[in-house]
């Protein structure tokens, strides 16, 4: 309908027809409120990612089994109407039935809060090595410590290791999805632009690759990783088998893309002015999906998310002593542990924010991309 | 003077957009006789499409019929403000398509390609039976079918009994116009809404449709407005026409009027721009100064006075002129010809 | 219909060859670990304290034909899939068909719930959310298929379970009640399976329901706005009718196409769900078989998934086809 053509306030008219494309993107993201918001969420994660060390309170590995299922302390920002974080102390007792032990939050005892507080020594950023960290208790006795979302079965404080499973969870979600683009582009651009048995062969590839049973097969493949591996190499392996099967769905769109654009008159336009083929590609293809690329990877990563945090929590994926989301649910698949410390699903919480996140702000990039689609 | 069929009142139809408030059809009235064809014409984007859509009250969100009448004149009975009925109701429901039908744009996209021509004609024929055939038994789905058939035949369509049950996109643009004129036809309407019916096929097919409805038209004595933005279409086709731009009516009456002696300055300036044998070669076609304003932009006053070379000044761009008779048969809005409205403080 | 029964006889023609590559991949993934089941085994023995002679390990691994170069071994297994023989499990020591069988019904019918839970509750709320845009309900819609999307299944599992026996003192895990676990097929054991599943037949389904949900509100807005509504709208037709009729049947056409690998989602899917829930599914088995390199249980485990798969997807081929007569006729042209 003519009437309804896009109705932008004439000065804004003259701004927008001058714009580069990525500033038109920047403009129309902005208008998506979520999407921003989720966006200083992901910053957030990634700068913990940076740096978990700092953020942590205490050791990560450090084991105290007289320290198990510490609850979750309770952090009070105001004392009285000074702004001075604090939180409670907890006294713990050992049932002699059960031999557990109990927990009681003792409120008159005030464990303050400090900023910038010297812990365990690390390297920031593995260089520089240090022991400051961001938050700390400043305790008098040197035994109250502080246990922002309480401890594990081993005593292990749990916000130290969600800080350290931040790290691995959300690189294995980026790097996987890295590894898929790179596939998805290289394989998918020799499809579409080459065509002919290299397309045939590809197309095949792809075919068969998307008719595997994923899961299955990610377990299998996962299981047979040798038990003596690196957490590093362990961690290699699950990225590369992870876009193993995610390359497939990029592949085929670039391809789509790349048989579109050679009938294109601009392409041809380029051909006549003597372009080479690697300059066409580079500077007259890719550039005109390159947002939608980077709008669908977002979109691909919290799947890489979840599909890590299933098989490390189903004892296949990232194993412990490496620290992620899935390793961390772990500690929380027997039920009666749950109901005795609900604090260990809050990992899981995590994840849903981290992957809320991410499909939030692929979806606005999305559409702030590709205005024409829904 | 018989009475009007259809009479539509100050119609005014504004979408509530978020960028602001757009005022597609703001104030136009006009008249259809039984029988009658009457043309409307206009640039793309000056209402007409809308107003069409307001008189089946079909118009999309955000839009929305602010102000007006449609009176419509049923058998008997006094005529009936269509404004008033909800656009979701029965009544309503019931005069869509049997006594109001809608010959649409794009004859492609306005079949649906997963159904049959036929099914899709054959829905409305029962959906309105009671109506087209107050009497008798229940339609069963034979006497649909062949009533399709004949349906198909009488619009110029050959083989008709295969191609009812051909989906629209196997069909030429021709056919295809000729099986929506048809699915419009099925249930006898007193009314026929053709918006562009020409616009998306080739000039013999155009032709073709126009002749079959001037026909059909003849034998049904069907009413027909006719929409359309080529003033050759509408002088063969019309006896009366309305002039639209920006949403109000510019200048309307008997066809030979217009043609002959335009009043409005839109009319005069969009009857000069049209190409002509009598004009020697190489002479500039002349066009109408300036361009069409954002919607969102419209001008105060006359929505014209910016490209009118006539305009008076400190007038024109003041106030709205009202559309006032003129001549036997036509009216126009225009302070030229009011020059009592046009001093009035 | 011809080319379409052509096409799809061609695809049936190529079902076995398919079966073929991944048969060579799977055997290949179940074997790559180093060692074999024996080597898991002594190392289990040892754990538990007790020990096995280094004469009877080699015995064993005869027996089981584990000496053999790795071709034979997959020819081996290969021999008795042709005859419908699923091989032995090396753990269980009893026919694999055995353990398979009642385990693969029940994946099935979890799938399968799970699949038309997905679908009945997304297509309504999918058509309301896009005839009734911006209003409080379509912004709840929204926000719970927003939540649903980022949720994994164990992590849904898990809460619930713990919800159930924290609060309400009740075991949401397994299939069957007690008294039903080792019962034989009877009505009494099928209305008690019913019982049970239906709640993780919706813990798979969530995170499906609320995609196609967003998908299938988005596909009916963009038909929504296309002439041929326009045209039935002016034809006479009731809103509801007019929009089940054409724009649902359009926005729904490419939603079929996602069940070729929507209902494989589901049988995988179930695989965690299963575990966390304690299912007596394919699932659990596989994930132990793999653990223990019980490799023909394993491998036939994988082979079955992959059937179910490429099954899947001709279905989803077949239902497009037979929904839209444009792909119908397009087959035609090839």
């Amino acid at each position: 309908m003519s009437v309804l053509a896009p109705a932008v306030p004439v000065t804004a008219e003259e701004r927008v027809s001058v714009a580069s494309s990525w500033r038109l993107i920047w403009w129309r993201f902005r208008k998506h409120r979520l999407a921003l918001a989720s966006a200083v969420v992901l910053i957030t994660l990634y700068v913990v990612v940076l740096c978990p060390d700092f953020f942590s309170t205490q050791d990560p590995e450090a084991t105290d089994a007289r320290l198990a299922f510490i609850p979750i302390q309770r952090l009070h920002v105001f004392d009285g109407l000074h702004p001075s974080p604090w939180v409670p102390d907890v006294a713990g007792k050992r049932n002699l039935t059960t031999l557990r032990m109990e927990w009681r939050v003792d409120e008159t005892r005030r464990i303050p809060v400090r900023f910038f507080v010297t812990g365990y020594s690390y390297r920031l950023l593995g260089l520089v090595p240090t022991r400051i960290h961001l938050l700390g208790a400043a305790a008098a006795d040197g035994r109250a410590r502080l246990y922002l979302l309480g401890t594990d079965r081993l005593g292990r404080d749990q916000w130290s290791r969600l800080v350290h499973g931040t790290r691995t969870s959300m690189t294995i979600g980026l790097t996987a999805v890295t590894f898929s683009v790179v596939l998805g582009v290289l394989l998918g651009g020799i499809s579409g632009y080459c065509g002919g048995p290299a397309d045939a062969v590809i197309q095949r590839l792809i075919e068969l690759l998307q008719s595997l049973p994923t899961i299955p097969i990610w377990l299998a493949l996962t299981a047979a990783l040798p038990r003596d591996w690196s957490p590093q190499q362990v961690f290699f392996a699950i990225t590369v088998i992870l876009s193993l099967v995610g390359w497939t769905t990029l592949g085929r769109e670039v391809r789509g893309r790349f048989l579109a654009l050679r009938e294109e008159d601009f392409v041809l336009a380029a051909e006549l002015a003597g372009a080479s083929q690697g300059r066409i590609i580079i500077r007259h293809m890719v550039p005109t999906f390159l947002s939608h690329i980077i709008a669908t990877s977002t979109l691909a990563i919290p799947a890489m998310i979840i599909n890590e945090t299933s098989l490390s929590f189903l004892g296949l994926g990232i194993r412990p002593p490496a620290i992620s989301w899935g390793v961390l649910l772990q500690e929380a698949q027997n039920i009666q542990t749950v109901a005795l410390a609900p604090w260990l699903l809050v990992p899981g919480a995590v994840v849903i924010l981290s992957v809320l996140a991410f499909n939030l702000v692929g979806d606005g990039l999305r559409d702030a991309a590709d205005p024409y689609s829904q | 003077m018989t009475t009007p069929v259809l009479r539509v009142n100050d119609l005014r139809v504004h979408f509530f957009l978020d960028e602001g408030l757009v005022r597609a059809v703001d104030g136009v009235s006009f008249e259809v006789h039984p029988g009658q064809v009457v043309g409307i014409v206009g640039e793309s984007g000056c209402g007409k499409s809308v107003t069409m859509k307001a008189i089946l009250q079909i118009v999309e969100p955000p839009g929305r019929i602010v102000g007006g009448q449609i009176l419509f004149q049923k058998d008997s009975g006094a005529a009936i403000d269509l404004t008033r009925l909800s656009p979701k109701g029965a009544e309503l429901r019931a005069i869509r398509g049997a006594e109001i039908a809608l010959i649409p744009q794009e004859p492609m996209a306005a079949f649906s390609p997963v159904h049959s021509v036929g099914e899709q004609i054959i829905e409305a024929l029962t959906l309105h039976e009671r109506q087209w055939r107050p009497r008798g038994p229940r339609l069963s789905r034979a006497e649909a079918r062949s009533m399709t058939v004949d349906l198909f035949r009488s619009v110029g369509i050959s083989m008709p009994a295969e191609r009812i049950d051909a989906y629209s996109w196997q069909l030429s643009g021709g056919l295809r116009q000729r099986a929506m004129i048809a699915m419009a036809l099925s249930c006898r309407p007193r009314i026929l809404i053709a918006d562009e019916p020409t616009t998306a096929v080739d000039v013999t097919t155009q032709a073709q449709i126009l002749n079959l409805l001037r026909d059909l038209q003849r034998q049904h004595g069907t009413a027909i407005v006719f929409i359309t933005h080529d003033l050759g279409v509408i002088a063969q086709m019309a006896r009366y026409v309305v002039v639209m731009y920006l949403g109000r009516v510019m200048e309307q009456g008997a066809v030979e009027e217009i043609f002959h002696a335009p009043k409005h300055p839109y009319t005069r300036a969009l009857l000069k721009s049209i190409p002509s044998m009598n004009v020697p070669p190489r002479t500039l076609l002349p066009t109408i100064a300036g361009s069409i304003p954002h919607p969102l932009g419209r001008p105060r006053g006359c929505p014209f006075h910016p490209r009118c070379p006539d305009a008076i000044p400190g007038v024109c761009a003041e106030r709205v002129p009202a559309l006032r008779p003129i001549g036997s048969t036509q009216l126009a809005s225009c302070f030229l010809y009011n020059r009592d409205e046009a001093s009035e403080p | 219909m011809a080319p379409m029964t052509r096409y799809v006889l061609k695809r049936l023609v190529l079902l076995p060859a398919l079966l073929f590559l991944f048969s060579v991949a799977v055997f290949a993934i179940v074997q790559a670990p180093p060692g074999d089941f024996l080597t898991t085994y002594v190392a289990t023995l040892a754990s538990s304290g007790s020990s096995i002679s280094a004469e009877q390990v080699e015995a064993l691994r005869r027996e089981y034909g584990l000496d053999r170069p790795i071709w034979v071994q997959y020819l081996k297994w290969m021999e008795n899939l042709a005859k419908g023989n699923l091989g032995l499990s090396l753990e269980y020591q009893r026919p694999n068909a055995e353990l398979i069988g009642e385990r693969l019904v029940l994946t099935m019918v979890l799938a399968l719930l799970s699949f038309v839970f997905t679908w009945v509750v997304a297509i309504p709320a999918g058509i309301y959310s896009a005839m009734h845009p911006r209003s409080a309900i379509d912004y709840a819609l929204t926000l719970v298929n927003y939540v649903g999307v980022a949720t994994p299944n164990f992590m849904l599992a898990l809460v619930l379970m713990w919800g159930a026996f924290a609060y309400l003192d009740m075991s949401v895990t397994g299939l069957f009640s007690p008294d039903f676990v080792e019962a034989p097929w009877s009505v009494a054991r099928v209305v008690d399976l019913l019982k049970h599943v239906w709640l993780p037949a919706v813990v798979l389904g969530v995170a499906g329901t609320a995609r196609l949900t967003r998908v299938m509100r988005a596909n009916l807005l963009d038909e929504l706005n296309k002439p041929y509504v326009t045209t039935a709208r002016a034809k006479g037709l009731s809103e509801w009718r007019l929009v089940v009729r054409y724009p649902a049947r359009l926005a729904l056409n490419p939603l079929v196409s996602t069940i070729g690998w929507y209902l494989p989602a589901l049988f995988s899917g179930s695989l965690i769900v299963a575990t966390v829930m304690n299912l007596p599914n394919i699932g659990p088995l596989l994930l132990r078989a793999l653990i223990n390199q019980d490799m023909y249980l394993a491998g036939s485990i994988l082979l079955i998934y992959c059937f179910l798969t490429i099954v899947g997807t001709l279905i989803s081929d077949i239902l497009l086809a037979w929904l839209d007569p444009r792909i119908r006729f397009e087959e035609g042209m090839r």
